[in-house]
């Protein structure tokens, strides 16, 4: 019998009174204010925006806020709020060779034109827990040096020049592919799995990178280069007619190179993976490369033996709010569903007492 | 930069945009009250899809998207203004458009004004941020072995 039921406002209404008092938590202490966030949970706020897929440091930090720290719910937020707004364009592509370094390190080159710069790193500190930042000590000033005049180079553009490491590839006319804008389709594009990766979850990611460091599609990777700084984003403006700078965003970018390939045409050379990220996230970018170049695995002609070179696996499950959705839905009501699947269980049940009972008599 | 150097209205709307929204109105007002205008299209705020390179160099790709904010105006005197800048300070795409427009109309002393000290401004964070970064880098040496 099915019975339509309605019900649970009231509770629903006071659960969301409950959960601001929460939120807000002991009223002597003072709220944290969205600027103390931008500035002192940066990498939180990171997070948010690269899987957010949307640059905005000010409202990631008030979806951190409103979501009480639990990132993926911050992340649905923004995403929520992003499908809200107009899209004025499509940005000039970014130059990641002009960007304003704040951090660059190789681990394959030691001595590279503009050198290594460790900047704001969390690497070779002790992982001790700091017991004086629990007060509100004074820090001191970073220090400062004359910074070189040298440029810094892309390190793959550096071997490139050897013919050691294979090119960025053919530049399309074409526009890439959007998956905001249509659904996707299997097989895709790399630019397209670059979109997916870069919006993905970090966990995912990482867990999947891991999986090819341990041997699930093995694929010899060193870390040609990882830099962190802020490039310039530039439109055209039609009722202006030329590029306009709107602003400077910070990216993570990972030029992961890996072992050789080669054919009857081409000797043989070092392959790539890429990583791109909003935002200062080096372990995000670094497992997005990982997995950009296992998923490579068809246009190397390599065998496909593990997840993480299965395109239509890694991207079907990379998005950490269509998954928390799914996951989640399964708190919703389905009393209906289950009504019918007791039903089914007791006739079964009734079947198999049945024929107990005719075998026993047999 | 000196104001002699002639600025673009290209380079004069990538100082505005890369500039805090506090300073702007602070360089604005020193170019004194705000001229008579009309709108061409109100404040609005929207998004910009930011693509990067495959490797850096290749093809194009959706990085993801940036929240922008712009304003159009025409001065009573004709010359219209366009503002564009990353984030949702419709304010701040209002006050670009105004300046833009201004800039048409007498570009020396929006140049002098506004933007050479916005420039400066600029120029110095930068220098700062570059220098603090240097003091990070790494500097090698080789150990003497002293086993030949």
């Amino acid at each position: 019998m099915y019975v339509a039921v309605k019900g649970g406002e009231a509770a629903i209404a006071n659960a969301h009174r409950l959960l601001a008092d929460r939120r807000r938590g002991d009223r002597s202490l003072p709220a944290i204010g969205i600027e103390q966030i931008v500035n002192q949970l940066g990498l939180a706020v990171d997070r948010v925006m690269g899987e957010g897929s949307l640059y905005d440091r000010e409202l990631a930090a008030l979806a951190i806020t409103q979501a009480r720290g639990d990132m993926i719910e911050a992340i649905f937020l923004v995403r929520a709020y992003r499908t809200t707004l107009p899209r004025f364009g499509i940005s000039v592509p970014i130059d990641t060779a002009a960007m304003e370094i704040e951090r660059r390190i190789s681990a394959s080159f030691k001595d590279l034109p503009g050198g290594q710069v460790l900047g704001p790193t969390f690497d070779y500190t002790h992982r001790l827990i700091d017991p004086a930042l629990a007060e509100d000590l004074p820090v001191d000033a970073p220090l400062t040096r004359e910074a070189p005049e040298t440029a810094s180079p892309r390190v793959t553009d550096l071997l490139a020049g050897e013919g050691l490491i294979e090119p960025d590839g053919v530049v399309s006319s074409e526009p890439p592919g959007d998956l905001t804008r249509e659904p996707l389709e299997f097989p895709l594009s790399r630019e397209l799995r670059l979109q997916a990766l870069a919006r993905g979850d970090e966990g995912f990611l990482l867990a999947l990178g891991y999986s090819t460091q341990r041997g699930y599609a093995r694929t010899h990777p060193f870390a040609g280069e990882i830099r962190i700084g802020e490039v310039e984003v530039r439109l055209f403006v039609p009722e202006l007619g030329f590029e306009v700078v709107l602003g400077r965003v910070r990216v993570t970018e990972c030029q992961m190179v890996n072992q050789f390939h080669g054919n009857a045409e081409t000797p043989p050379q070092f392959t790539r993976g890429y990583g791109l990220v909003f935002g200062q996230a080096e372990r995000k970018a670094m497992s997005m490369a990982l997995c950009d170049r296992a998923l490579r695995a068809r246009e190397f002609g390599e065998d496909i033996v593990a997840p993480a070179q299965d395109e239509e696996f890694v991207i079907s499950h990379s998005d950490n709010v269509q998954a928390t959705g799914f996951v989640e839905h399964l708190k919703l009501p389905h009393y209906v569903d289950f009504q019918a699947e007791l039903d089914l269980v007791r006739r079964l049940r009734a079947e198999h007492a049945s024929e107990r009972k005719r075998e026993a008599a047999e | 930069m000196s104001a002699t150097t002639a600025m673009t209205r290209a380079d004069a709307l990538r100082l505005l945009a890369l500039a805090e929204p506090t300073r702007l109105d602070a360089v604005m007002q020193s170019l004194g009250p705000e001229p008579a205008h009309e709108v061409l299209r109100p404040a609005e705020t929207g998004l910009v899809m930011v693509q990067g390179r495959v490797g850096g160099g290749g093809g194009a790709f959706n990085l993801g998207e940036a929240s922008v904010s712009r304003a159009s105006v025409r001065l009573k005197t004709g010359e219209e203004g366009h503002g564009y800048c990353l984030g949702r300070d419709s304010g701040k795409a209002r006050q670009i458009a105004l300046c833009d427009a201004l800039f048409q109309r007498d570009p020396a002393s929006v140049t002098s004004t506004v933007l050479v000290p916005l420039a400066t401004e600029l120029a110095a964070a930068d220098a700062r941020r570059r220098a603090e970064t240097a003091a990070t880098q790494v500097d090698f040496f080789t150990l003497v072995r002293g086993d030949d």
